[in-house]
């Protein structure tokens, strides 16, 4: 019933004893999700309710048989806790911290084509397979489960959409936030091929915003590969160019990255596209009829 | 974060690049002292803003005396300087750069940038220099040549000569392109650069090449291991509510319409906008308050909303995730004290504690319209546009 995370999902929590990683490692924890380790260089020994903290990952993995890895650490070094990640060969990376500096993401996505390791972010909210496994920050009670799966480059905004399936009685297989800045790890595409491949998502919901061109390569691959229903929106048709809105990466810069030129690509490729984002939930429930 | 074309010259000059000789002047007064200083006629004047097109939209000048440096000085300073990229309220000219005249034999184009799709920096020239580059892109994209360097590598001495032979350069030339090439990619790298261009890099008919323009922006993500950066920043550049909003951490840019919005999360605010649109009315700004909002800055977002004479009404939007419901309420109630609330507020929330935030909402005795959902508040706000 998912992608990439489910109930045999051993998360780790670097940056486990900071504010925010403490408060939501605990909220994963209530959610059900198996936290098997912390890391905090310095504080290996001490824990963080029943949870081992560590000073390395490479010692948490060897311990714990963690298998993913959630990422709390401050921007000026969450780059070094991604490639500490890499090279322990935690299979699953997933970053929340916003404001890596893009030259740094720019080396860690180099380091990544060469691993075997699977990128989630920067700059997200993370992933959950409702029921069974959160990893990340968002609100856990909104979602249930069920056969959509849900790709997002926002965080607030991915809870919209996923409020309005749950209000419509529509459950979710996986919702993965794929992050707000220009250079980041799993794409549109990653996770438009791992829905189309997961027999029990039947259809999918992508949400994207202006800036740069991965909602265009993304349905040219629905045009080419997808066969499940997809139901997108995109944010941002009344931004103004050259302006940065809040993430990193929705910057329309000349005529390209527009919300428009994204629009017109997705309806192209046959994905229903919504204008309208208070009418999501009622065009999913009309598109998916069939699948559901 | 964007700079003046005077100090990304003067960065320049740090790494070695050769630019174009003068200074930055404030007054007509000071303009005479450069050029004086300069020694020759004819100098140029470019008007300091921050967007390109200055010398199609007026702002670039050549004097070819001093009475001349005198009247065009005095018709730039002050000047409001309208180009395809400030918008058509343009911006005021308060600084200008008197630079020496040089024999340009060619005008060519010199860009570096990270590419986002395949996590590399690219690099691209053209013998297009001068001109608009997106229009050579989409005319004759033959006349740009690109190199995508692995920044785990960093840019080599054949990547530099690739872009130099694809220009045509004669060897003289070759010969001063690939220094200048290795220590563009220096500085970019060293300095958390997202854009680094010359338009034009010219080539004289004395044999030198010259950066005649210079254009830096730095990464604003990068800017935490570059403190020294910041003094660069030229406040005359950015909009009074843009800088007070920035003091709280808040994430503001003013917009023309006449609906204001507070909502937490980019996407959703972006989408927010959208929504005032389709409603039929126009979004006055982007305000996204963050995840972790606290009360006092939600009342400060509240304030500085109200405080742009052109609102006519304020939607506000909240996903409680991490931001509850309740601090929100606490925030607009907070605010609405404090000041005075002359046009209507539409609040949507929902998630975390939005039991709570309605009740504080209720009880406030405060005149809010509350949406029971997104079609809902924006129906509320397309009927607050038509009155």
């Amino acid at each position: 019933m998912s992608i990439w995370v489910d109930s045999n999902t051993r998360l780790l929590v670097q940056g486990i004893t900071g504010r925010e990683g403490q408060f939501h490692t605990r909220q994963c924890v209530a959610y059900g999700t198996k936290v098997v380790a912390g890391v905090t260089p310095g504080k290996g020994g001490q824990q963080l309710d029943d949870i081992p903290v560590f000073n390395t990952v490479k010692e948490a993995v060897a311990e714990t048989q963690a298998n993913c890895s959630m990422i709390f650490v401050p921007p000026a070094f969450a780059a070094d806790a991604i490639l500490e990640a890499v090279d322990a060969e935690v299979p699953l990376i997933v970053t929340i911290t916003e404001g890596i500096p893009v030259l740094d993401m720019v080396k860690v996505k180099n380091v990544l084509k060469h691993s075997s390791s699977r990128l989630i972010g920067p700059n997200c909210p993370g992933i959950i397979t409702p029921g069974q496994c959160k990893v990340g920050i968002m609100p856990g009670p909104i979602h249930t489960p069920g056969p959509i799966g849900v790709v997002s480059r926002s965080g607030t905004l991915t809870y919209e959409v996923v409020y309005q399936l749950t209000q419509q009685g529509i459950g979710q297989s996986t919702c993965i936030g794929i992050g707000g800045d220009p250079v980041n790890g799993t794409n549109f595409i990653d996770c438009l091929r791992a829905f189309q491949d997961d027999p029990d998502t039947k259809g999918i919901v992508m949400v994207g915003e202006i800036g740069g061109s991965a909602e265009e390569e993304a349905a040219e691959f629905v045009r080419n590969h997808v066969t499940k229903p997809v139901v997108g929106f995109v944010a941002g048709l009344t931004a103004p160019p050259g302006r940065r809105m809040g993430h990193a990466g929705a910057i329309i810069s000349g005529s390209s990255g527009t919300a428009q030129a994204k629009i017109e690509a997705m309806e192209a490729a046959g994905i229903t596209v919504v204008r309208n984002l208070g009418e999501l939930g009622e065009i999913c429930k009309e598109v998916f009829s069939s699948v559901l | 974060m964007k700079i003046h074309e005077y100090q990304a010259k003067q960065i320049f000059a740090k790494y070695s690049i050769p630019v174009s000789k003068g200074k930055v002047a404030f007054s007509v007064d000071e303009a005479l002292s450069v050029a004086k200083e300069l020694g020759k006629y004819p100098v140029v004047l470019k008007a300091q803003i921050h967007a390109g097109g200055r010398g199609k939209g007026g702002g670039v000048k050549l004097a070819n005396s001093e009475s001349e440096v005198k009247e065009l000085a005095s018709s730039l300073i002050g000047m409001t300087l309208v180009t395809h990229q400030t918008g058509p309220e343009g911006k005021i000219v308060k600084k200008i750069l008197v630079e020496e005249g040089l024999p340009i034999e060619s005008e060519l184009y010199f860009g570096m940038l990270p590419d986002r799709a395949t996590g590399t920096i690219a690099v691209m020239v053209s013998s297009a220099g001068g001109m608009d580059i997106e229009e050579v892109a989409a005319k004759e994209p033959e006349k740009i040549i690109k190199v995508n360097v692995d920044p785990l590598l960093g840019l080599q001495p054949y990547h530099a000569r690739q872009l130099a032979f694809g220009l045509k350069l004669a060897p003289e030339f070759v010969k001063q392109f690939v220094p200048m090439a290795l220590s563009l990619y220096k500085l970019f790298v060293e300095n958390d650069c997202s854009l680094v261009e010359i338009n034009p890099l010219i080539t004289t008919f004395d044999g030198r090449l010259i950066a005649l323009d210079a254009k830096i922006n730095f990464d604003d993500n990068g800017l935490i291991r570059h403190k020294e950066l910041l003094e660069l920043r030229d406040p005359d550049e950015e909009d009074p509510l843009e800088l007070e909003a920035s003091k709280y951490n808040l994430n503001y840019i003013k917009m023309n319409g006449n609906i204001g919005n507070m909502v937490n999360g980019a996407g959703l605010a972006m989408a927010t906008m959208d929504l005032i649109k389709l409603a039929g009315a126009e979004p006055a700004n982007f305000l996204d308050v963050g995840g972790g909002a606290s009360a006092e800055m939600v009342e400060k977002g509240f304030r500085i909303i109200l405080s742009d004479p052109n609102v006519k009404g304020v939607f506000i939007n909240i996903f409680g995730g991490i931001l509850r419901c309740d601090v929100l309420a606490e925030g607009i109630v907070q605010a609405a004290k404090k000041v005075e609330v002359k046009v209507p507020v539409v609040i949507r929330m929902e998630g975390t504690n939005v039991e709570k935030g309605r009740e504080i909402l209720q009880q406030s005795g405060l005149n809010l319209i509350v949406a029971s959902d997104l079609k809902d508040a924006a129906q509320k706000v397309a009927a607050i546009a038509r009155n």
